[in-house]
């Protein structure tokens, strides 16, 4: 028959090794996006650090471009106070949700409170931010001054860590339940078979099981709340000072830079810029921290 | 997970003894904060729902919905159209980069390959960037760097980065549930990979991507923070290089003047209406696929 | 007549650092039905899955020696798409694709350039024929294949072989995932198809072995032990080891 029909004849494989380097160089994208975010970042955001000098910049008490003084400070501080408030309001009420919708939920009703929790992390933030303006600012204004506080504005550290602690939410809940869900039913079977109740078994032997799972839901819970912007802009007051008083307003590093970016110019937009880096350099520690904590879950 | 609490319940019933050791006041305790946390989520998320379309609904005047935008009537249609333009742009650039992507890791990549993690790595890291990051880097870049000014170009741009793990890890997932039989016979027959990806494997795979790039969708129309710096504010329907706000941009301005809140509450009904539709055909076409 | 359709010399398959087949001989002749038994894990799926090179697919497998198709070497300088298309394939459990009965049959003409409609509908009118499934599906071809029978879904995919215009069919337990009915039905077809195509057939199942083929490779451990007539084999092995394994003593 045909004597060499099985001969590799050239260029026919042509197509496939062109759109294989196609495939290829897609996927260098995302490198060279991370890349590109790290060049511009940095390049941007250094040299303004460099005139401020680190450590007035990363610890100066005072931000007040006019004067050239600019000190972030209380932006780190302001990020991390409504950060751990959004943690002390959203972690337990999430895990608790979480724990909810993988040992005690009704079939038929999970079908509609999964999507539920889907659609809290889709709603923008710029319609949570909102909802925070009319909503709760007012409402803590209300409770604050029938305690005889006298503030005389809803926009405070408390108000904005509720309002994030609603928006971390769907992520505490989306990865703790999926961490819940991966501990083995054997466990559970285990413990309830030595005649340990429902709540004792979830409690103290699948909740332990999945913690680490669960910890690296809180981390990456973290990563949303000190990266969110609009949301903060709209209830936080955004006052640049240095306070503890959770009835009082402050501003974070994301507020700072949509706060100011819009009229800066010279040294002002550049310590902006470094304010992202700075804000960035949290996020990839968050970041490491959360993968290897997942590392951690997969083996 | 529900058939393990259904066997479970009766055998805890029929067994008195454990409740010496485990107090029924602490399980009871326990099972009343699980039900608490659970209605206060789902409770707020009604609540939130509920109050935006109550106070927003009655605003949803037809003049509203003029062609254009003054400061008389702040008219959300420009909003609307950019908001579309710039979603369609983000999605030409980032689906085929994202898709590409995961057929490369998916269907070429060689297992244990060490540019594979490098790639996982970076998309894991792009994923939580946080948006307002994106904007600064875009405005650096795509702004500044690249002379763009404030455009719907440049904010298409960041917005696609910044979907791109979405629709990358989507598009994989989906790809990885294509059962490997496929794959065989297809080889088996003598067709290419390439072949094999587009006629067998990405069909397969099809409700699975779209369901990704529906979601991506809903984040383009929520975007706000990524998008101050880099597409801008303008009232306009914006052509590539010309500025121009979405929805959410309309929103944030109108809530940020004062002078609007009956528009803003309007325009955040639109904007909640959009993404419920998207979550709900998001969940209904990965719901065919499992089907299937 | 029986001229060497497949033959194989000192063939040596590792998987990383697993030994799989070790220095194997064998030759296939043309137009007859050879098996391949021995108790699972043994290497007759591994070896079945060389001669096609569907083993490339598996990472870390490295394969020495000769496996020569019409005296053609198949590991080098040869397109493995134009040798998939001469050695066709049926898989252990029945795997249509998605898609219409018609495109299922026609997924091989048109991968490999045919075009024209009526070409394609001879073709797999041809293929459904060969594959005895012809009766049953002429009336819904647009159908979903995934939507037929087990039994009805693997002869649809031996026609989807058949259509490829396949020299040698390799079959990997084309049966293991059916009821006796749809087996015997694909025993009588593969007694059938012997007149036109070179038959390779792994299978578990003894008295299939006895039943369809002229000739049988009884493998152990990576090794084949022995080969013969298929009658002489299961009547006087020469090995112990054979022996052993046909009157079931291990496997």
């Amino acid at each position: 028959m045909n004597e060499s029909a099985i001969r590799r004849k050239g260029g026919a494989n042509l197509r496939e090794t062109v759109m294989h380097g196609v495939f290829f160089l897609c996927a260098l994208a995302s490198i060279l996006a991370v890349a590109l975010i790290c060049i511009f970042l940095f390049a941007n955001g250094i040299p303004a650090i460099k005139e401020i000098g680190l450590l007035d910049f990363l610890t100066g008490t005072t931000w007040k471009p006019g004067n050239d003084i600019y000190g972030i400070l209380p932006m780190i501080v302001g990020s991390i106070y409504i950060t751990a408030g959004a943690i002390i309001i959203g972690v337990p009420i999430g895990l608790l949700t979480a724990i909810f919708m993988a040992f005690y939920c009704p079939k038929r009703i999970y079908g509609i409170l999964k999507p539920c929790t889907e659609l809290l992390a889709g709603i923008p933030s710029i319609v949570y931010g909102f909802f925070g303006m009319v909503v709760i600012v007012p409402t803590v204004l209300e409770v604050a001054k029938l305690f005889g506080s006298k503030i005389s504005s809803g926009s405070t550290i408390l108000s904005a860590s509720i309002l994030l602690g609603i928006m971390i939410l769907p992520t505490i809940i989306g990865v703790s339940e999926a961490a819940l869900r991966a501990v083995p039913s054997s466990y559970y079977e285990g413990a309830v078979a030595m005649g340990a109740r429902h709540e004792r078994a979830v409690f103290s032997v699948m909740l332990p099981a999945a913690k680490s799972g669960v910890l690296a839901g809180i981390v990456l819970g973290v990563g949303r709340a000190i990266g969110e912007t609009m949301a903060v802009i709209m209830v936080a007051g955004n006052q640049p000072r240095l306070t503890g008083d959770f009835l009082k307003g402050i501003r974070t590093m994301t507020a700072n830079i949509v706060m100011e970016m819009g009229y800066a110019s010279g040294l002002h937009r550049e310590a902006l810029i470094a304010t992202g880096v700075v804000l960035f350099v949290f996020i990839l520690l968050i970041n490491l921290a959360f993968s290897v904590l997942k590392r951690r879950k997969d083996t | 997970m529900t058939t393990v609490k259904t066997a479970a319940k009766p055998a805890v019933k029929s067994k008195p003894q454990p409740e010496r050791v485990y107090g029924r006041g602490r399980a009871a305790v326990q099972k009343g904060l699980v039900y608490g946390a659970a209605v206060i989520t789902f409770a707020m998320l009604l609540f939130l729902i509920a109050y935006i379309l109550w106070r927003g609904i009655p605003n949803l005047k037809p003049s509203l919905f003029a062609w254009t935008y003054n400061s008389d009537n702040v008219s959300m249609v420009p909003a609307m159209i950019t908001t579309v333009e710039i979603t369609l742009l983000a999605l030409l650039i980032a689906v085929p980069f994202g898709l590409f992507t995961a057929i490369y890791l998916n269907e070429y990549a060689k297992r244990g390959n060490k540019l594979v993690n490098v790639i996982r790595i970076t998309t894991e890291t792009l994923s939580g960037i946080p948006s307002i990051v994106y904007g600064l880097f875009g405005m650096l870049f795509f702004v500044t760097y690249l002379h763009w000014g404030y455009s719907l170009l440049a904010g298409a741009m960041t917005l696609a980065i910044m979907i791109l793990p979405l629709i990358m890890r989507t598009a994989e997932e989906a790809l990885m549930a294509v059962p490997d039989s496929f794959r065989e016979g297809s080889f088996g027959l003598g067709a290419g990979r390439l072949r094999t990806v587009f006629r067998i494997v990405l069909p397969s795979a099809m409700p699975g991507i779209l369901s990704g790039v529906i979601l991506g969708i809903g984040r383009i129309v929520g975007e706000t923070a990524a998008l101050i710096f880099t597409a801008g504010t303008m009232a306009q329907i914006p052509g590539l290089l010309q500025s121009g706000r979405t929805l959410a941009i309309h929103m944030y301005v109108l809530s940020g003047e004062g002078l609007h809140m009956n528009e803003a509450y309007a325009t955040a009904v639109v904007l909640l209406v959009v993404v419920l539709l998207m979550n709900s055909l998001s969940a209904l076409v990965a719901k065919k696929l499992t089907k299937k | 007549m029986s001229e060497n359709k497949i033959e194989i010399r000192g063939m040596n398959l590792h998987y990383g650092d697993f030994h799989a087949l070790h220095d194997i001989d064998l030759d296939i002749k043309s137009n007859e039905i050879t098996a391949f038994i021995g108790p699972s894990g043994c290497g007759k799926s591994t070896l079945l899955r060389s001669l096609n090179r569907m083993n490339d697919l598996v990472e870390g497998c490295r394969i020495t020696g000769d496996i020569r198709l019409d005296g053609e070497d198949i590991y080098h300088d040869c397109d493995v798409n134009l040798l998939r298309k001469r050695v066709g394939m049926v898989f252990q459990k029945p795997n249509p694709f998605p898609m219409s009965i018609y495109d299922n049959i026609a997924y091989g003409p048109r991968t490999h350039g045919v075009k024209s409609r009526v070409q394609l509908d001879e073709i797999v009118e041809r293929s459904l024929r060969g594959a005895a499934i012809w009766e049953e599906t002429k009336d819904c071809l647009k159908k979903s294949a995934l939507s037929m029978s087990g039994g009805q879904q693997q002869r649809i995919c031996i026609a989807r072989a058949l259509a490829a215009e396949p020299e040698v069919l390799l079959m990997d337990e084309p049966t293991s995932a059916l009821d006796p009915i749809s087996t015997s039905k694909i025993e009588d077809l593969v007694l059938e198809l012997k007149k036109d195509y070179t038959i390779v057939m792994v299978t578990h199942n003894m008295q299939q072995a006895t039943r369809v083929s002229d000739t049988t490779a009884f493998f152990l451990l990576g090794e084949i032990v022995e080969v013969g007539d298929t009658e002489q084999l299961f009547s006087m092995p020469k090995d112990k080891r054979t022996e052993d394994y046909i009157t079931g003593r291990f496997g």
